[in-house]
């Protein structure tokens, strides 16, 4: 599923902006714990968290994920927004809550990790 | 084997400075992806820097990243003036954690820093005085 097929589907607001390049979506992580999120996030995940401040966007640019999925109707501060602008990482927002929004991603056929893929 | 090194790089992180934190690692990152390393080093060896950025950043007063490159190695030195680490044994422990309550509401402080670390490397050694600082020196082999 693309990126932006996810955004209509589950109706999510766009904070900064989608790539130019619309990217195919494989994997989820969900966490509010950094160090988790850098340690067990796949490559290319979307990543549904309420933590909200420039040091998130740092690590989803960092790992190159495919996009930060704010919940619960969270919306960044400006610096957090500057953030994702210069570094080109898409923030996404909803109004649901982290366990109604991973459920729909993986609906969609987002899963966890590069494992549970494999064994299908 | 300092004659030989392809690249070096120094970058001062300060302590309690969360908006420039993160500076060091994602221009490690630049540099390693314009001279073509491959993108799952590259991973391991931002994880590796962002971790010890954060904890120069959470737990030490200022320090410095130091980069190095090799045709066959990459090198992150991470050395701070700080309280230095006082349980090394618990502190490698996943889950160990002494980062203060604010810190924690912004998601840091699982305590898997130093497990990162440890897993997305091939060599780490620490050295820490209390009271002094902590030197953190990390090899990946290409
Ligand atoms: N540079 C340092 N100076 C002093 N103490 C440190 C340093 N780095 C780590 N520590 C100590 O080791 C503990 C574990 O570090 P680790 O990076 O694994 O977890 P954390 O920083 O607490 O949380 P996380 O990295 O998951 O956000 C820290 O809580 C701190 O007590
Ligand atoms: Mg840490």
């Amino acid at each position: 599923m693309t990126l932006s097929e996810i955004v209509r589907q589950l109706d999510l607001k766009v904070l900064t902006f989608m790539p130019e390049n619309d990217l195919e979506v494989r994997y989820g992580y969900a966490s509010d714990l950094l160090s988790d999120v850098l340690g067990q996030a796949p490559p290319g995940a979307l990543w549904v968290t309420l933590q909200c401040h420039p040091n998130v966007i740092a690590i989803a640019s960092l790992l190159d994920l495919s996009a930060v999925l704010l919940v619960g109707g969270i919306l960044p501060d400006q610096a957090t927004l500057e953030r994702g602008q210069e570094t080109g990482v898409t923030i996404l927002s909803t109004e649901l809550p982290t366990f109604e929004i991973v459920g729909r991603l993986y609906q969609l056929g987002l899963r966890g990790s590069t494992r549970s893929c494999l064994d299908g | 084997m300092n004659g030989n090194a392809r690249l070096e790089m120094r970058f001062q992180v300060n302590g309690n400075d969360f908006i420039q934190a993160g500076e060091a690692s994602s221009k490690i990152k630049r540099t390693l992806q314009q001279i073509g390393i491959d993108s799952r080093v590259i991973r391991r060896v931002v994880i590796s820097s962002y971790e010890a950025e954060m904890n120069i950043t959470i737990h030490a007063y200022r320090g410095e990243i130091l980069f190095t490159i090799w045709p066959n190695l990459i090198q992150i030195v991470a050395q701070d003036e700080g309280p230095g680490i006082s349980d090394l044994e618990a502190a490698m422990q996943e889950g160990y954690s002494t980062a203060p309550e604010n810190v924690r509401q912004m998601g840091f402080g699982a305590g898997m820093g130093l497990p990162n670390m440890k897993k997305n490397t091939d060599e780490m050694q620490i050295e820490t005085e209390e009271g002094r600082g902590t030197r953190i020196t990390m090899k990946i082999y290409l």
